[in-house]
This record gives structure tokens, C-alpha cells and sequence, in this order.
């Protein structure tokens, strides 16, 4: 039994990343994840990480790129407008095939938006958000505990791939408080031959590079990144599910919103509406194939997505069904979390 | 060696054998030759770890046999800053335009300065954009031609030329900034003796070095190499004077 402790889920993803052994920190404060950053610089003097308050969070995704490449375990935390900003960056560090965490604690947009909880990111998250074709893993926390866990998946993950990782929160996760968990802090062992610490004497220069001037050179270098991701969707799909097997109506929900969906599933169970729900926990890679399989079964006869969008993961979830069963949306905006009630309502009302 | 030859001149074993693509009669090269000489004869390969931009010196990693870090386009500072902060013995240079420097990364070069990193900037100063073919950058100077400045920079409507050295001096993060030239074997010779006290400063974890570089550009500033190296004289070293700006204990 590690230590327990109640805690809010920016702190828990904070002593998560030290005890995941980061050595590095680099960010900008932006509600509704200032926690992290204060946390971290609360905690620093008893620890060995650095942490570096960066001019704006495209200087912190490009320290994120140095450091990582430097050898080191880097992590970043922002919130929405932020990880904006940061996206260049992000394609840059996918292509030079670096290491690191990013955490989004999502709010609500578009523009400067609501510091409410969002799910509006999922698009920017799960389809590349940079420029070219890139792909990231992308984990999404629905309890503090996950906040922990999920972090220390992260740096573990990021340095499997090469990869960065981005754990998707929202404001409701980052800001709420629960009992939580804490793993031994992990005894990380630096092994990446590639980083730039010097060039020794018995070794070529290494350098860290997204440039591929030559045609040939630079689709090589998709080719190659494309079977990486092609690996990561083999390995590393993960989801949750409630009440499936006999299920009708299946939801899919991620983070806050699968919560408040378990409620929808008992409700619904109470009123005689057999309901089940299927979380997934990465969202990139998706677990599509799983959800290929619900839709094949006879008992399932609805997809429900529910989010805080106005519909965007909804979209992978169509693809997966691919038309084998219709597949419904209701959300809400604007940092408002559906009310099972109003769920229910709808589902009545277009699903029956 | 034949007999009767004895080797008088060879570039460093530092620069890699690549055939390097900058225009003939840029000062690029030679500034990569005198700092790898330098990172030669201090005995720093193994020690150092820089970062090139995006610009004309994109590929500054294929000549310098160090390892190297290919930064976003204007966010040299930034990588630099979290190399040297996760690796503090080393020493850690950032090698940029004027474009990435003074443009798009000027936010990245203040704050580095301002915190003081411990890392050295070169700073390329050619007065124009070189690789996109020619284009007006911060440091154009007033008046000159560039292809969207075609009638000259005008500074009521594009603002005057940016001296980046005499902006960051008075920081207190700054610990050593100068600004030399590579337009005669004399200055080549000074520059290199400005970056030595750069490096050895770096050594003395004391505060950011900073040193520009007047350059030329006969590409972009559509002349001969010989015609470059008088616009230096004439026009660029009149406005950006050289020197020693500040350093440490005066």
C-alpha cells in the first residue's frame, strides 16, 4: 500500500511527475492548472528536478524540446489556449522523435473561452494539432488517482516511443480533490545513446533534428513514423467499460463527462433501459476495434456519445461503428457538464 | 606528408569533411571555422552541445562535429536554455540570424538574457532574410533594398534597424556582450579572441554571453563578396559599431 493522501488532481499529477523521477519543468502558468507549476515550485528545494517559469508556453514546449533531447525526463502542463500555442512545437518534438509529458487540464473554448472544464481540445489532441502527419498518445484521467497513474504511464510511454505523451485532464479533474494513491518514487535510469551530452570519443556526434530537406529523406522518415504509430496501436490501446454485455445503448465518454455517464448507465438501468458504457482511456490510439466489436453484437442496438463539445470524439466513434448501428451525440459547452437527467431526457426522446 | 612539405594551415578536426552550402563569400563559414577552433583548442568537443536555427546556418549541424540540436524557428534560446539547465557542465552555444533572433525569437532571446542563462549566443547579423531569398529583416538597415522593402526601408512605416546588442548590455543576466565583424583577417582575428573570453566566461557560470556578428550577404544584397565586405565598412559598422559592450569587472 503506497502512501495515501487527498489531494487535487493538478497537485496529484505534480507528485506524480516528481516521483516519476522528471527532472525537468518547464511552464507557464494558465488557469486551470497554476497548481501544477506551484506545486512543483513549492517542492523543488527538497528535490533534484529544475523547474523554469518560461516567458510563454511556446518557449516552454521549445525547453521541453531541448531538454528532452539533452537526455532528460521534461514534462510541461498548460491549459487549453496554452497548448495553442505549444503546438508547433508539439510536431517539431514528434518528428525528432523526443520524450516528454504534456499535460492539457482542458477548458472551455474557442478564443480565450470559459476557465471552465472543456472537452473542445479532443480534435487538436488526437489528430495531430501540429502541422504534418504526426501521431501522439494521448491519455485521458477521469479520477485523481488517474492523474497519478496516467503520469507515471506518461514518462514511461514517451520513453518506450520516443514520443511525446499528452495526458488530456479538464478543469473538473485538475480542480477537484480526492483520496489518491501515491507510488514509491520510481529509480529512473537514463539509457538514450541518441540524446546530445557531448559527442565522447567513442561515439559519432549525435544531433536531434526535424529536417529532412530531400524529398526522399523526408518520406523515409514518415514511412518510419508511420510503423511506430502503427506499434503504439497494436500495444497500447486501453479502455474502460460498465456494463456492456447485455447492453442496448452503449456510451462512450472520456474524462469527466464518463463519470457522470456511470450514473446515466445505473438511472437508466432503473428505469428498465439497458445501458452500458465504454470509456476509452487512450484516445489516441482509439480503441476503435473494440468498439467495431460492441457494434457487431445483436443486443446493441445505439451509440450515445456524450461530451463537453460540440461533438468531436463522436466522430472517431462513427468510424469505428462504421454505420453498423446509429450512433447519437449530446453535449454541452461552454465548461457545462451534462446532468444525467437531461441525458436521459434526450435519449428518450431520439433513441427510446 | 611529402617530403619537404610541412602542413602550415588545415581547418579543424572539429568542422566535419561536409561541403558546406553557404553562398561563396559569406562570413558564415569563416565563423564556423574560428569558434570550432576554438571549441579545438580548448579541448571542448566533447564538452559542448549547441543549437542551430532556422535560417541560413539550418544545417550548421552537418559542419560542426559537436553534438547539436535543430531548433524551431526562432526558439534557439529556449532549447539552449533547457540544455544547459539539465546539463550545467557542459557548454552550450545558441547559433542564430537575424531573423530567429531578433524577429521571431526576440522574446525567447530577452528572457534567456534576462534570466542570465549560462549559455553563449552567436548572433549572425547579415541585415537581411538570406535563405527565403532576400527579404527585409529587424536588422535591414534604414534605406536599404530588400524584396519587401523594394523601395528601401522606410522606419516611419518598418520601424529602424534593431541594435540587439545594445538591448540586451544593460540586462543584469548578461555578463559579456560584444559585437564583432568577419570582414577582414583583423576583425576574424578579434572575433575570435572575443569568443574565447565568451567561452571562458561560460566556464565561469557568471551570466549569458552575447556576441553579434556583422555579417554580409552578397546573395541577398544582390553585389559581389569584395562589394559586401565594403558595405560593412561603409554602411553596416557605422550603424552597429564594433566592440566590447560589457564584461565582467568593468
Amino acid at each position: 500500500m503506497g502512501e495515501i493522501r487527498f489531494m487535487k488532481g493538478n497537485e496529484a499529477l505534480a507528485e506524480a511527475a516528481i516521483r516519476a523521477g522528471m527532472q525537468g519543468y518547464f511552464g507557464y502558468p494558465i488557469t486551470p492548472q497554476s497548481e501544477v507549476i506551484e506545486y512543483l515550485a513549492a517542492q523543488e528545494p527538497n528535490h533534484d528536478y529544475t523547474l523554469l517559469q518560461a516567458e510563454s508556453e511556446v518557449a516552454s514546449i521549445n525547453m521541453l524540446y531541448g531538454g528532452a533531447a539533452a537526455g532528460a525526463r521534461v514534462m510541461t502542463t498548460t491549459s487549453s489556449p496554452g497548448y495553442s500555442l505549444m503546438q508547433e512545437g508539439v510536431s517539431y518534438i514528434a518528428c525528432a522523435e523526443l520524450p516528454c509529458v504534456v499535460a492539457n487540464v482542458a477548458r472551455g473554448g474557442p478564443g480565450l473561452g470559459t476557465i471552465q472544464p472543456g472537452q473542445g481540445d479532443y480534435f487538436q489532441a488526437v489528430k495531430g494539432g501540429g502541422h504534418g502527419d504526426y501521431k501522439q498518445i494521448v491519455l485521458a484521467p477521469n479520477s485523481v488517482q488517474e492523474m497519478v497513474d496516467h503520469t507515471i504511464l506518461a514518462f514511461d510511454l514517451a520513453d518506450k516511443y520516443r514520443t511525446p505523451v499528452l495526458i488530456l485532464s479538464d478543469g473538473a479533474i485538475g480542480q477537484m480533490m480526492e483520496k489518491v494513491e501515491l507510488p514509491e518514487p520510481v529509480h529512473y535510469k537514463q539509457d538514450k545513446p541518441w540524446a546530445t551530452t557531448g559527442k565522447t570519443k567513442d561515439r559519432e556526434r549525435n544531433y536531434i533534428t526535424s529536417l529532412y530537406i530531400q524529398s526522399d529523406d523526408m518520406e523515409k522518415k514518415n514511412i518510419a513514423l508511420q510503423k511506430k504509430f502503427r506499434k503504439i496501436e497494436e500495444n497500447e490501446i486501453r479502455y474502460e467499460e460498465y456494463m456492456v454485455d447485455d447492453a442496448e445503448v452503449i456510451i462512450t465518454a472520456y474524462g469527466v463527462t464518463s463519470r457522470t455517464s456511470k450514473k446515466i448507465v445505473d438511472l437508466a438501468r432503473e428505469s428498465g433501459m439497458k445501458m452500458g458504457l465504454h470509456r476509452p482511456i487512450t484516445l489516441w490510439p482509439f480503441p476503435a476495434d473494440r468498439i467495431s466489436e460492441l457494434a457487431d453484437r445483436d443486443n446493441v442496438k445505439a451509440f450515445l456519445s456524450i461530451e463537453m463539445s460540440a461533438g468531436q470524439m463522436v466522430e472517431d466513434v462513427r468510424l469505428a461503428v462504421n454505420g453498423k448501428k446509429p450512433t447519437y451525440f449530446y453535449g454541452r459547452t461552454g465548461g457545462i457538464i451534462p446532468t444525467p437527467e437531461e441525458v436521459l431526457a434526450y435519449v428518450k426522446e431520439q433513441i427510446g | 606528408m611529402k617530403e619537404g612539405y610541412e602542413v602550415i594551415y588545415q581547418k579543424p578536426k572539429t568542422l566535419t569533411d561536409k561541403r558546406m552550402h553557404y553562398c561563396p563569400g559569406c562570413i558564415h563559414g569563416i565563423m564556423h571555422k574560428i569558434f570550432m577552433e576554438l571549441i579545438e583548442e580548448m579541448d571542448l568537443q566533447e564538452k559542448t552541445v549547441g543549437v542551430c536555427p532556422v535560417g541560413c546556418s539550418v544545417f550548421a549541424y552537418d559542419y560542426m562535429d559537436v553534438d547539436m540540436q535543430e531548433a524551431a524557428h526562432g526558439r534557439a534560446a529556449a532549447v539552449a536554455t533547457a540544455i544547459k539547465r539539465m546539463l550545467p557542465d557542459r557548454i552550450v552555444f545558441s547559433y542564430q540570424g537575424d531573423g530567429d533572433l531578433a524577429a521571431i525569437g526576440t522574446a525567447e532571446t530577452l528572457h534567456a538574457c534576462n534570466r542570465g542563462e549560462n549559455f553563449l549566443f552567436i548572433f549572425i547579423n547579415n541585415g537581411i532574410y538570406g535563405m527565403t531569398g532576400g527579404q527585409m529583416a529587424p536588422t535591414t538597415l534604414n534605406e536599404q533594398k530588400t524584396t519587401t522593402s523594394p523601395f528601401g526601408r522606410d522606419p516611419k512605416t518598418m520601424g529602424s534597424p534593431l541594435k540587439m546588442t545594445e538591448i540586451v548590455s544593460p540586462l543584469e543576466g548578461v555578463a559579456f556582450a560584444a559585437r564583432v565583424s568577419g570582414n577582414t583577417p583583423a576583425n576574424v582575428r578579434k572575433a575570435k579572441r572575443v569568443f574565447k573570453k565568451a567561452l571562458e566566461i561560460q566556464q565561469q557560470n557568471i551570466g549569458t554571453q552575447f556576441v553579434e556578428v556583422v555579417s554580409n550577404c552578397p546573395s541577398g544584397w544582390k553585389c559581389t563578396p569584395v562589394e559586401s565586405m565594403e558595405w560593412i565598412v561603409e554602411k553596416a559598422i557605422p550603424y552597429y559599431p564594433l566592440g566590447i559592450f560589457k564584461e565582467p569587472g568593468k
